[in-house]
């Protein structure tokens, strides 16, 4: 049974950060949706339920959301649902279920780091900043290739620059974690290739980003960067699939992923 | 620690460890049509709706619920009753278990969705598992209930 010796309804940002650092165990509440999973003992419980940090907000230049705003927001929001070609409603409404995604969280989502996150996939391919109390602002890529923070994540960043997304992934069933998941993006600058699930943390490929800023998209760079990108990247086994069978399905997937993109233009 | 909500339209103060999850302490205050399942957040069994939406009690932390208005299955019997119907005409129900989370989320889908289709409610319904009865028959019984063509 999990045990929680103390709970906070944090009453602002300021409070949450310095139970967080002072209080020896304590830990941040998002939606609690793996809470169930492990055992543990929690010193304080520290809740942000009341800070009002459930909203889409558009302004303008960026898309904000509370890091308390639930995957199925996401999923509906009319905002969230249809920017980016609707990749962020496509990299969450296969996970588990509508009661599951009424619960979890952007922000626990986002912090937890989870290899296998679809959302993550998708939200580095759109360039996410992330905002903490502390660290201030910092994007997603540097948070996830450091150790984390411990610190409050207040709000995630999106900005609105035109760019056009695509999101896919292979499972074994609809509401299992992906195989392997791939998000793409073009915007005028520059291209992201995005692969996670494999099983290791979702990475923005580069070198196979390059390439299609060099070389232009099209049918045939759509496969070659699929194969840049399986190439360059290390892939690992879990009871969901093999290494090998990850590096083989990847460049395939990315092909997918870069022709929606070419026909969302 | 104690908190004072509403179930089923009552209020109530409930007393409860920390670390307790909702279905727990909604079964020790007598709400037994909340059913536990895998208690691991796949199954949909445990389901009950916080402010009308549906959440998964097992995943759900007893003293996140604050103000919000709970609502088990009890408070629906009248409706239940009658989407129960349209289950026994259609053979789509064996053991039963499953029942009362799977009707709290049909009848949750059928305030959410406008004009549903048959993909809207098979991807609605994802995170409801029954292992009896292949969901075909409640697949009917839905839609008729629905009033889908």
């Amino acid at each position: 049974m999990l045990q929680i010796d103390n709970y906070l309804y944090a009453s602002d940002l300021a409070e949450a950060y310095d139970t967080l650092q002072s209080m020896p165990g304590s830990v941040v509440l998002g939606g609690c949706g793996y809470l169930r999973l492990g055992a543990r003992n929690i010193g304080t419980a520290i809740d942000l339920s009341k800070l009002g940090l459930d909203y889409v907000k558009d302004t303008g230049d960026t898309v904000e959301i509370g890091a308390m705003t639930t995957l199925r927001t996401l999923e509906t929001n009319p905002l969230t649902s249809s920017l980016w070609n609707g990749v962020l409603k496509r990299a969450v409404e296969n996970i588990v279920g509508v009661q599951l995604r009424n619960g979890v969280t952007i922000g626990g989502t986002v912090s937890g780091r989870y290899p296998f996150s679809d959302p993550i996939t998708a939200l580095l391919t759109l360039d996410t900043q992330l905002q903490f109390f502390k660290n201030g602002q910092v994007s997603l890529e540097e948070y996830l290739a450091g150790k984390g923070y411990k610190d409050i994540l207040e709000k995630i960043i999106i900005p609105q620059d035109g760019r056009a997304a695509a999101f896919t992934s292979i499972r074994k069933t609809r509401t299992d974690y992906a195989v392997l998941n791939i998000a793409v993006s073009r915007s005028a600058e520059a291209y992201r290739i995005v692969v996670g699930s494999r099983p290791g943390r979702a990475m923005n490929v580069i070198e196979a980003a390059e390439y299609l800023s060099e070389n232009g998209l099209n049918e045939a760079t759509a496969a070659e960067a699929g194969r840049i990108a399986a190439a360059r990247l290390q892939f690992g086994d879990n009871p969901r699939g093999s290494a090998e069978y990850r590096k083989a399905i990847c460049p395939v997937l990315i092909e997918r992923a870069l022709l929606e993109v070419i026909h969302a233009a | 620690m104690q908190l004072n909500t509403r179930i089923n339209g009552r209020s109530i103060t409930l007393d409860f460890p920390n670390g307790e999850f909702l279905y727990e302490t909604l079964r020790r205050y007598g709400y037994l049509g909340v059913k536990q399942g895998c208690d691991t957040g796949n199954c949909g069994l445990c389901t009950v709706w916080l402010n009308g939406k549906p959440v998964l009690s097992c995943s759900t932390l007893t003293a996140r619920v604050g103000e919000h208005d709970v609502t088990t299955i009890e408070a629906l019997q009248d409706e239940a009753h009658s989407f129960a119907e349209f289950m026994v005409a259609e053979g789509a129900e064996q053991c039963g278990f499953c029942s009362p989370g799977f009707t709290m989320t049909v009848l949750a889908m059928k305030r959410e969705l406008n004009n549903p289709t048959e993909e809207s409610i098979n991807h609605y319904l994802a995170g409801n598992l029954c292992r009896c009865s292949g969901y075909k028959g409640q697949m009917r019984a839905i839609k008729k209930f629905m009033g889908v063509v």
